[in-house]
């Protein structure tokens, strides 16, 4: 493995780091009476508001229609998702220091993969999140569900729900696009 | 031939009378009313933007203070002071009781004047509003960053607080003086014949802790039995002293209205405050038996507390030389207000045909030199040529309040001739004049009583309303008056109706104070000891006859609410913690038959009722406050039992 080949994939798990410090998805609600908003924040382990009592509020507004509490202690994923990014940024340091470049292979399949399963386990928080109800809540809207967008704009009842990738999720990408980088350049266009 | 004569001497009398009257009062006032188009559009803030300034009336015999924003004349809120407010539970919930507790007892009611707020280099500095109870003299705080009233001083031996509450320039006092004297000595009991004898006047000095706003009597002055009427701090050069005006210095105790206004002098009270701290830090002053109370609501808990003070530090001016002195001041002189330099003291003679300006570098002069008419209870009375430097021609009738544009101009409150008279403080003319919608008291200019006034706008307190608005019986609100004073003429904007009875009023610029307002109490700060955080804590305790609920709010519903077990004869406190942090969402709560008010209780706040019960049966109880769509949902129920029952004290919420 070329020099280069290993400092990208150290600088790719450099890249990593800081989408510990990040949130990876942000989440805003407006309604009538919140002009403002109110919003959370999807972290690798966490999950916050935008103001200091949006969870909440949310949790409190959410309650009428039988919407279950989100309980960050509750969401496993976020109990693994730190150590999976710490074993893709461990992999991407092995693989820079052992040189093999089908390590760095696995490391590209592996990072994919967990960053396709965390997609479809936050697809799947929403839909449990939006479609199990409890069903004695006070306000029941025949065929509602109340699923946040994955990405974009939804309009919830008297609710505007907008969900876009926040800073955590630029620094993943990041990673992954340099990574993959040396590694495609070493396999395919190595020969100089 | 005899008749036409008759005519014509009648007409020439009545002539004559006219131009009589136009020489000791000027001509009539004009309306000096824009084009209605401009001036809607000078008052108009547009839904969702915000006012200019914020200002804060005082309630008078409401005992309140009203909040509003300049220029729309928008009321916010109206702000529970001295009296109780069924609307919020204040004086009726019992955090809150203890601040209307005087040495009298509970009094839940009084009569706000004065408005002021705490001043840092002499601008407010948006941190506290003040504001005086008239009647049972006392002082009271208000936190600018919730609107609440956190705080009520008693003033001993003081028969009405009038003079109050104007601030010194770095809120070192508040002063305050009584209006009506009485004998100084607690409790005497005395002839009121024997009023020259035994009546005592008195001015006070509350001090302010810088850091935290709590006030305290740091001392008193004994005075002569007049009357002290309205006051004022100095600024700039004078900021070390204090200004009050007399009146009833005939000393009379009856029919005031003719025996105390005889003479054609009364005085104004200059008070160096500065020189008597010294003294009394000195140990000059005597310490004398007094009671008074002190109310205070603890940060941490919310709950006011009490403390009784039985001794005060009194200052005799006759232990205290180069402290005090009199300014003699045409007539039963009301106002005494200083121009933005501090140069200038105008008095509002009353009674008096000129407004009379005293100078406060000639009245240092005059101290100096020793320019004493007579000497009166150990103060020098200055000689009225020696301090004075313009009197104000044609001022109307019944000049009271004056403040200033800070551009040389002031503007004076004329009452009986229901007008604002416009003058300069060069020339000492007047130079513009506007009509009052009727009887206007006090008036107020944005930043006019500071060193650095806005020149925007003026608000006119006036008395009665009559024929301005649609009527509403024999009673009408106290009416206010908008004025753009920017240009060389008064321009009358907008004629509002008011609450109370507004004596004074203070504006600030709304920048200064919106930062700071508080949207939540932080319920991880709440240390009110019957609070409960979680819906899981919340319980009800028997110790005897006494049962404490401890029960949470939030949308929508109480926890417990189904409780059984109360006993007629049992003194309940229902302690309801919002366990809410989201802003305005307040709840209430209120249960039939109790013999007091409703509660109130902010996001993340505690509060407490005391309920009775005196018959069995069920008792609903429900959340007053419009929370949520599931607000008619929010309610429970108290199953009461006869005295001697053995239903046992259970709670709940749902099955669980
Ligand atoms: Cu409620």
């Amino acid at each position: 493995m070329k020099k280069s080949t290993r400092l990208g994939l150290i600088l790719a798990a450099l890249l990593l780091i800081p989408a510990y410090f990040t949130p990876i998805w942000t989440i805003k609600l407006t309604a009538p009476q919140y002009p403002d908003g109110l919003g959370m924040y999807i972290w690798m382990n966490d999950i916050t508001g935008h103001e200091r009592h949006d969870i909440r509020n949310i949790n409190i507004l959410n309650h009428y229609v039988g919407m279950k509490e989100i309980d960050p202690d509750l969401v496993g994923t976020l109990d693994i998702m730190p150590w999976v990014v710490g074993g893709l940024i461990t992999l991407a340091v092995v693989a820079a220091l052992v040189g093999k470049i089908w390590l760095a292979w696995v490391w590209i399949v592996l990072f994919v993969v967990a960053g396709t399963a965390g997609m479809v386990d936050f697809y799947m928080w929403g839909y449990d999140y939006g479609h199990d109800l409890n069903p004695r809540a006070a306000i029941k809207v025949p065929d509602m569900s109340y699923q946040p967008p994955l990405i974009g704009r939804k309009t919830l009842l008297n609710i505007t729900a907008t969900s876009w990738p926040y800073w955590g999720t630029l620094w993943i990408g990041l990673s992954l696009a340099a990574g993959t980088a040396v590694t495609v350049r070493e396999s395919f266009f190595g020969k100089k | 031939m005899a008749q036409q004569t008759t005519i014509w001497k009648i007409t020439s009398l009545l002539l004559g009378l006219g131009l009589l009257a136009m020489i000791m009062y000027g001509c009539p006032s004009q309306t000096g009313m824009l084009d209605t188009r401009e001036a809607a559009q000078k008052v108009y803030v547009a839904p969702g933007e915000y006012d200019e300034y914020y200002a804060f009336f005082s309630g008078g015999y409401s005992g309140q203070l009203s909040v509003w924003g300049l220029p729309s004349a928008r009321m916010f809120r109206n702000i529970p002071v001295f009296s109780q407010d069924p609307e919020s539970g204040y004086g009726y919930s019992e955090e809150t009781k203890p601040l209307l507790m005087t040495s009298y007892g509970f009094i839940p009611w009084d009569d706000s004047h004065h408005p002021d707020f705490s001043h840092t280099d002499g601008m407010p500095d948006g941190r506290w509003i003040f504001i005086n109870g008239n009647n049972t003299p006392r002082v009271a705080r208000i936190d600018l960053t919730t609107f609440e009233t956190v705080e009520i001083l008693e003033l001993p031996n003081t028969g009405g607080n009038h003079a109050s509450t104007f601030v010194t320039e770095n809120t070192e006092y508040i002063i305050g003086a009584t209006r009506f004297s009485i004998p100084y000595e607690m409790d005497k009991d005395v002839s009121i014949d024997s009023y020259k004898e035994n009546f005592d006047g008195s001015l006070s000095f509350i001090a302010v802790d810088p850091e935290s706003g709590e006030m305290s009597m740091d001392f008193q002055i004994i005075m002569p039995p007049y009357h002290y009427d309205l006051g004022r701090a100095g600024k700039g050069p004078s900021a070390d002293w204090a200004f009050f005006t007399t009146y009833n210095t005939e000393q009379a105790h009856t029919l005031l209205e003719i025996y105390a206004s005889e003479f054609d002098k009364d005085y104004v009270v200059a008070v160096n405050w500065r020189k008597a701290q010294e003294y009394v830090r000195e140990g000059r002053a005597r310490t004398v038996p007094a009671k008074y109370y002190h109310n205070l609501k603890d940060k941490n808990t919310g709950i006011a507390v009490s403390t009784v003070h039985d001794e005060v530090l009194l200052l005799d001016p006759k232990d205290a030389p180069d402290m005090i002195y009199f300014m003699p001041t045409p007539k039963s002189p009301h106002g005494v207000d200083i121009d933005p330099t501090g140069e200038y003291i105008v008095a509002g003679g009353k009674l008096a045909t000129v407004i009379p300006v005293h100078s406060f570098s000639r009245m240092l002069e005059a101290i100096g030199n020793e320019a004493f008419e007579e000497v009166i209870n150990g103060i020098p009375v200055l000689e009225y040529e020696a301090t004075i430097i313009g009197e104000v021609e044609n001022p109307g009738l019944g000049p009271l309040h004056t403040e200033f544009d800070g551009d040389g101009n002031a503007y004076t409150s004329v009452y009986i001739s229901s007008e604002i008279v416009k003058w300069s403080l060069e020339t000492f003319e007047v130079t513009d004049r506007i009509d009052a919608y009727y009887s206007i008291g006090h008036l107020m200019i944005t930043g006019g009583d500071t060193p650095n006034p806005d020149r925007k706008y003026m608000v006119g307190l006036t008395k009665t309303a009559r024929d301005r608005f649609l009527p509403t019986g024999p009673k009408q609100l106290h009416p206010a008056q908008l004025y753009d004073i920017s240009g060389d003429r008064m321009e009358l904007l907008l004629d509002f109706p008011t609450i109370g009875e507004p004596h004074y009023a203070q504006a600030i610029r709304a920048d200064i104070i919106k930062p700071n307002v508080k949207q939540i109490y932080d319920l991880d700060d709440n240390n009110h000891p019957h609070a409960v955080k979680r819906p899981r804590d919340a319980r009800v305790e028997r110790d005897g006859d006494v049962v404490r609920v401890y029960m949470t709010n939030i949308r929508s519903h109480f926890t417990p609410d189904n409780i059984e077990g109360i006993r007629v004869g049992d003194t309940v406190y229902f302690h309801l913690t919002n366990i809410e942090q989201d802003w305005d969402m307040v709840h209430g709560f209120a249960i039939k038959g109790a013999n007091s008010g409703e509660v109130l209780i902010a996001p993340g706040e505690t509060k407490t009722i005391v309920w009775h019960p005196q018959r069995t049966g069920i008792y609903p109880f429900y959340c007053t406050a419009f929370c949520s769509a599931l607000h008619q949902e929010m309610q429970g129920y108290v199953r009461v039992s006869a005295a001697d029952s053995n239903v046992p004290l259970t709670w709940r919420t749902g099955d669980e």
